[in-house]
């Protein structure tokens, strides 16, 4: 996904957890859109309503990068 | 003057009776980056910055407002009903200490709301900047709040509250954008 | 107060958060895009819509809004349950 980043942050032999691989970061994509350009295809109202946003193609589905550990 | 609607601006649900969860959503009630902390910081704003974006600011403001009763009904739900034992064992023993199951303007560590969080520099540019920094700091809690929740309908309308953040980011670039223009000068897409 | 709203209670308010969701975005897209006339028309189309459903709900579930932004039933029907973070 284009908007999700990651880097691997550097883990010591004495570090007491575990590695937890990549570390994620978030880029969405307002940040490549320094203003809105007129007539952007647009969702319905209840589907804007469900996303959060009128435009699709500022919409960002965001979900939890990490495996659940216990 | 503001006027109430008697309706959510989005349908609000919780899936479990869970107060641990209402113990870190209070982050975004009375935290620094929270709604109530965006609502003020804009609403005051307004009296020093040029014309062209008073109405951006009163209108992000104001939804920020109904945000706010979003995360108050969260931890509404999460909490209503909910024993003094669930509360304790939920590590919210201080707050039923302190204030029952009652709302209460503070974060999650339970640090109260404080003024000291709405920055107003009366610069423009380094007010807006504030706002976007602002917004991108809610974004990234509401962040955190889903990778910490497991309660899918919660998650639901958090999502909802991180994308708002977003649009609310972009509108805030494009008012740096308008007033970096010439006057009375088009902006040009 | 414990009422049990009908399924259309929901469903109405749906319909309205739906359209009034459009009418947020478009006014804070508005406010930095003033010269933008076709989002200016839908703008005035939902604003009409949201007025007719506006009515369809407090036609039988009671003020929305006051202060004489809705007509009052009698008894004074404002005050009553249940409140949006109630249902
Ligand atoms: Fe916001």
């Amino acid at each position: 996904m284009k908007y999700v980043k990651s880097y691997v942050p550097y883990h010591s032999p004495f570090d007491p957890c575990p590695p937890i691989g990549k570390k994620y970061y978030r880029t969405p994509p307002h940040l490549y859109m320094t203003f809105q350009p007129y007539n952007l295809p647009q969702f319905s109202p209840q589907e804007a309503l469900k996303k959060g946003t009128l435009w699709p193609a500022l919409y960002d589905y965001y979900e939890n990068p990490y495996d659940r550990r216990s | 003057m503001w006027i109430y609607e008697k309706k959510l601006q989005y349908p609000v649900k919780v899936s479990t009776c869970n107060p641990r969860l209402a113990k870190f959503l209070v982050e975004q009630y009375g935290g620094a980056d929270g709604e109530l902390a965006a609502a003020l910081r804009y609403l005051n704003q307004r009296y020093t910055i040029p014309d062209k974006v008073i109405g951006l600011l009163t209108d992000i403001g104001t939804e920020e407002f109904a945000h706010l009763e979003m995360i108050a009904t969260m931890i509404y739900k999460l909490t209503k009903d909910a024993t003094p034992q669930q509360m304790r064992d939920a590590g919210l023993d201080a707050h039923y200490a302190n204030h029952d199951s009652a709302l209460f303007y503070h974060n999650a560590d339970g640090v109260p709301f404080t003024a000291a969080y709405i920055q107003a520099k009366g610069d423009p540019i380094a007010d807006l900047y504030e706002d976007i920094a602002a917004e991108e700091k809610a974004r990234a809690t509401y962040q955190w709040l889903i990778d910490m929740s497991d309660d899918p309908d919660l998650n639901d309308g958090l999502r909802f509250l991180r994308e708002r953040e977003i649009i609310h980011s972009l509108r805030f670039r494009e008012a740096v954008e308008i007033l970096k223009q010439e006057r009375d000068q088009k902006v040009f897409f | 107060m414990e009422t049990n709203l009908p399924a259309e209670y929901y469903q109405l308010l749906e319909e309205l958060q739906a359209v009034d969701f459009v009418l947020v975005e478009l006014t804070l897209y508005l406010d930095t895009h003033p010269n933008d006339t076709a989002s200016i028309q839908q703008f005035n189309h939902y604003a009409q819509e949201r007025k007719k459903l506006k009515k369809a709900i407090e036609s039988k579930y009671g003020p929305m809004q006051q202060y004489g932004n809705s007509y009052s039933g009698t008894p004074w029907d404002w005050n009553k349950a249940p409140w949006p973070w109630q249902v």
